[in-house]
């Protein structure tokens, strides 16, 4: 059991793998991440030294904002959006594509599951 | 892709004279304007804009966290009430 930035518990698996389950930190990153601390690719998680975890563990506080903080970072920039009352403001608050996407169809990422429409008929 | 830093912010040129009267004059009345790819610069900060939408003007009091954005994000373009939910009922 590694723990590394909090909740963040993944063993058995190549560490380059297994970093990329915390979130903000992707393939790149991780690959970053594992150079700086000289971790071979091949190394797996279950096999770090304690040492080694605890490097990887000031890496990713020195150089990398991750989980709660990097959530709050992304939600307030949303939230400025929005207090601002421009039109990305607007498509957040609606929950509609914010980056001109079309809307007549598609779009259901934002605009979640279909919703049958009374009386359509084709 | 965004705009190339050595550029400089995009802005039309007469807007910036507009402004400059603005504050030469002290607080007068909203700027009209149809300059909806204008930057909002700093020196915009507590002028009231009225930004055309292709209707009508939509006063815009700019306030620093606006900096950056353009004149137009301000003032939306389209209308859109929404679908009617009883559309059944007018068929009839």
């Amino acid at each position: 059991m590694a723990r590394i930035a909090g909740v963040n518990i993944p063993t058995s698996k190549r560490v380059v793998i297994a970093l990329t389950y915390i979130h903000g930190i992707g393939p790149a990153g991780a690959k970053d991440i594992c150079e700086k601390n000289n971790i071979a690719a091949e190394r797996r998680v279950s096999d770090l030294t304690d040492a080694e975890t605890l490097a990887i563990r000031e890496t990713i506080d020195r150089d990398y904002k991750v989980e709660g903080d990097l959530r709050r970072e992304t939600s307030m920039n949303i939230k400025r959006l929005m207090d601002l009352g421009n039109y990305r403001g607007l498509r957040h608050r609606r929950g509609l594509p914010v980056r001109g996407q079309r809307t007549h169809t598609n779009a259901r990422t934002r605009k979640g599951p279909a919703r049958a429409i009374a009386g359509k008929k084709k | 892709m965004s705009r190339s830093v050595w550029k400089g912010p995009f802005v039309d040129g007469y807007l910036l004279n507009k402004v400059k009267v603005c504050h030469e004059e002290g607080r007068k009345k909203a700027i009209k304007t149809w300059s909806r790819r204008s930057t909002i610069l700093p020196q915009f900060v507590g002028i009231t804009f009225q930004v055309h939408n292709g209707k009508k003007f939509i006063p815009v009091l700019i306030t620093e966290d606006m900096i950056g954005h353009k004149l137009g994000e301000f003032s939306p373009t389209r209308t859109y009430y929404g679908h009617t939910a009883d559309k059944k009922s007018k068929r009839g």
